[in-house]
């Protein structure tokens, strides 16, 4: 039993992981129906703030809690700030352009950001701080769950209720969901369609960015080429859970952690991408939308 | 008309291909193959400075056979699909001789283009056992005692020195961490002294490896293999160390790497590793250092020593073969001893050197040194 539970909290634990990232990308296909493919380079480009932000303010001597919060929020800003531009450049222009044009554009600036961080930072691997100490209360519980993974739950539960709440009640929600229903539609009725774009590229990169602090912390390394895998992994996750919702993409995310997790556990970890892929395809197969997608006609 | 315009841009491409070749005559072209960017390019830069190093010595005093040696830098970032190209345009440039590849996975997929080639290959590094074992590249040699060498005594420190009676073995499914997780699973099963009661490959890359570190705390393993790179291994060993795993970790040459001491920080403390065998009594080997030092300004990296001893015998080999026809060098290097960092060494008939092995290493106080 002990096992099982052990086995749980990894699984949440790597669910809450995908879950951080793929919001980005469920939000971004749910107003513009694009596959943003550098979103797993905004997530590497936050962590590689944090991580320049948290050794500057560790050598000024800062305490611990200043440090993760201006460190979030700078990650939070900058990684914003290229979910911004790259929005204006390479994917605005090609607004009313075929599906393809958007999507291979999406991969080119992947590909860039990638090599841009590498030859400006570094190819090497890099110690990430740990910024999240180990709480004392949680000793008798570690070799179940620790700190980080406890923060990792609770922040990315706390993002899916804020994100509902804001685009189910706030005047900036209603807007998004106009513009994702019908933007000509929403342009006539005084919605400034580009804004709400910009805006929702902001919302998704900042929490890209926390989740490049928070799992960074968690693995205690990054490098230039950490956005990939995980960027895929999320991607995944939003599409198993309903690609364009966004209680759908923290499901699947949960739901590809504990398969990962529960595979690796009882079967083999040599299986366990093919377990993790193998569900996605019978989810996929008996329901074409993912698990809390809504069927849509006519788009791709 | 624009069809017809391209294939005239391709056949003057030819063109300038068979010059550059013809050319070739007027230096030694020495061609150095590996990762020099990308997540495992600490593996390969110490090899391309130990060869500017040799080569330097070796053209400021006069050459080999009177000819200048010019090198041929090309990147593959470990990644089999770039060895291809950067094996080929080494090639196309005319490359005689290549130190490299440095990781196995891309080596192997290099070596048909350098064995067409007829183009002789040394790697300070790849350890994969069937580079040789197979027979398939008769042109490939390496200045580092492969897997089947280094996989026995990883198990036996485990059980004799360590005193493990319950072993998991982990590897990341790959070319250089999977052969060696198997030859240290078949050691330790016919040795009979402990038991393997965990052997699982993890995916590499993977954001969080609680799950098999929970399997392996169930397993009640007193000590864990791992065959793989840094990476993996600093995850896997933070991942023990937070979920209270007081298991010990015994690892390759792909973990005897400063970079994976910067990044596990304390985590790393008492990891042991097996590294190509301590040379820090072979006065070859401190002078390269100093000479390291000295031109760089820094202290050498991994498979420096391996990769200085292979540009010294192969160009040893050029010189009394005094031509760069494989078969001429393979004699050469097959029958005369040769001192290099590494130290005195000649070569099997498989490509082998004899006289190198592995020594295990620990991490104490952020640095490796001998565990025994």
């Amino acid at each position: 039993m002990d096992y099982f539970i052990e086995l749980l909290f990894s699984g949440l634990t790597r669910g809450s992981i995908y879950a951080l990232i793929a919001l980005g990308y469920t939000m971004v296909y749910g107003i513009i129906g694009l596959i943003n493919f550098a979103h797993g380079e905004i997530y590497m480009i936050g962590a590689f703030t944090a991580f320049i932000v948290a050794t500057v303010l560790t050598i000024f001597g800062f305490p611990l809690l200043a440090i993760v919060i201006l460190a979030g929020l700078a990650a939070a800003i900058w990684a914003s700030s290229y979910g911004y531009t790259i929005e204006k450049i390479a994917y605005r222009p090609l607004r009313h352009a075929p599906r393809l044009s958007p999507l291979i554009s999406a991969i080119g600036m992947s590909i860039f950001l990638q090599n841009y961080v590498l030859l400006a930072q570094t190819s090497e691997f890099l110690p990430f701080p740990e910024l999240i100490p180990d709480w004392e209360f949680v000793e008798p519980i570690a070799h179940i769950i620790g700190t980080t993974d406890i923060v990792i739950l609770a922040t990315t539960t706390i993002v899916m209720i804020i994100l509902t709440l804001v685009i189910k009640y706030t005047r900036l929600g209603k807007a998004m969901r106009a513009t994702a229903q019908d933007k000509t539609m929403a342009m006539l009725v005084g919605i400034n369609v580009d804004r709400i774009i910009s805006a929702t590229f902001i919302i998704g990169s900042s929490l890209a960015a926390i989740g490049g602090l928070l799992i960074a912390s968690h693995i205690g390394q990054i490098n230039f080429y950490i956005g990939f895998l995980a960027g895929i992994k999320a991607f995944t996750a939003a599409v198993l859970g309903g690609i364009g919702s966004i209680p759908g993409a923290v499901l699947g995310s949960l739901v590809l952690g504990l398969t990962e997790s529960f595979a690796t556990g009882y079967v083999s970890s040599d299986y366990e991408d093919v377990f993790a892929f193998s569900l996605l395809v019978l989810i996929l197969i008996f329901k074409p939308s993912g698990i809390l997608g809504k069927a849509e006609t006519q788009k791709v | 008309m624009k069809l017809r315009k391209k294939l005239l841009a391709v056949g003057l491409g030819f063109g300038f291909m068979v010059t550059s070749s013809a050319m070739a005559a007027d230096t030694i072209k020495f061609g150095i193959i590996g990762p020099h960017s990308g997540n495992l390019a600490s593996y390969g830069l110490p090899s391309v400075n130990a060869a500017k190093l040799v080569v330097d010595k070796m053209n400021a005093a006069g050459g080999v056979n009177g000819m200048q040696i010019e090198l041929l830098i090309e990147d593959d970032e470990c990644a089999p699909e770039k060895a291809t190209n950067a094996a080929s345009k080494l090639v196309s440039d005319g490359a005689q001789v290549v130190l490299g590849g440095i990781c196995s996975g891309a080596t192997i997929a290099a070596m048909p283009i350098f064995k067409d080639a007829g183009v002789l290959a040394m790697s300070p590094s790849a350890t994969n056992d069937s580079l040789t074992t197979s027979g398939d590249y008769p042109n490939f040699f390496r200045t580092i005692a492969p897997n089947f060498a280094q996989a026995p005594p990883m198990a036996d420190f485990t059980m004799d020195k360590l005193g493990a009676k319950k072993i998991a073995v982990i590897h990341d499914k790959g070319d250089y961490g999977k052969p060696l997780a198997e030859g240290a699973k078949a050691h330790i099963e016919k040795s009979g002294k402990a038991e393997v009661v965990l052997f699982e490959g993890v995916t590499p890359e993977a954001v969080d490896y609680s799950a098999i570190v929970q399997k392996i705390k169930r397993s009640g393993a007193d000590a864990v293999i791992f065959g793989g790179y840094h990476p993996e291994a600093s995850k896997i060993v933070s991942g023990m160390r937070k979920k209270r795993l007081k298991a010990a970790f015994v690892s390759d040459d792909g973990v005897k790497d400063n970079t994976f001491i910067k990044v596990a920080g304390k985590d790393a403390e008492g990891v042991y590793a097996a590294g190509p065998q301590d040379n820090s009594d072979n006065p070859l080997s401190t002078n390269a250092a100093a000479e390291h030092k000295k031109a760089f300004n820094s202290d050498p990296g991994a498979f420096f020593d391996g990769a200085y001893a292979a540009t010294t015998v192969i160009l040893n080999a050029i010189a009394k073969a005094g031509s760069t026809e494989l078969d001429a060098m393979k004699k050469v290097l097959q029958t005369e001893m040769v001192d290099t960092p590494v130290g005195k060494i000649k070569f099997d008939e498989k490509g082998d050197a004899i006289g190198v092995g592995f020594s295990m290493y620990v991490v104490k106080d952020g640095a490796f040194i001998l565990a025994d």
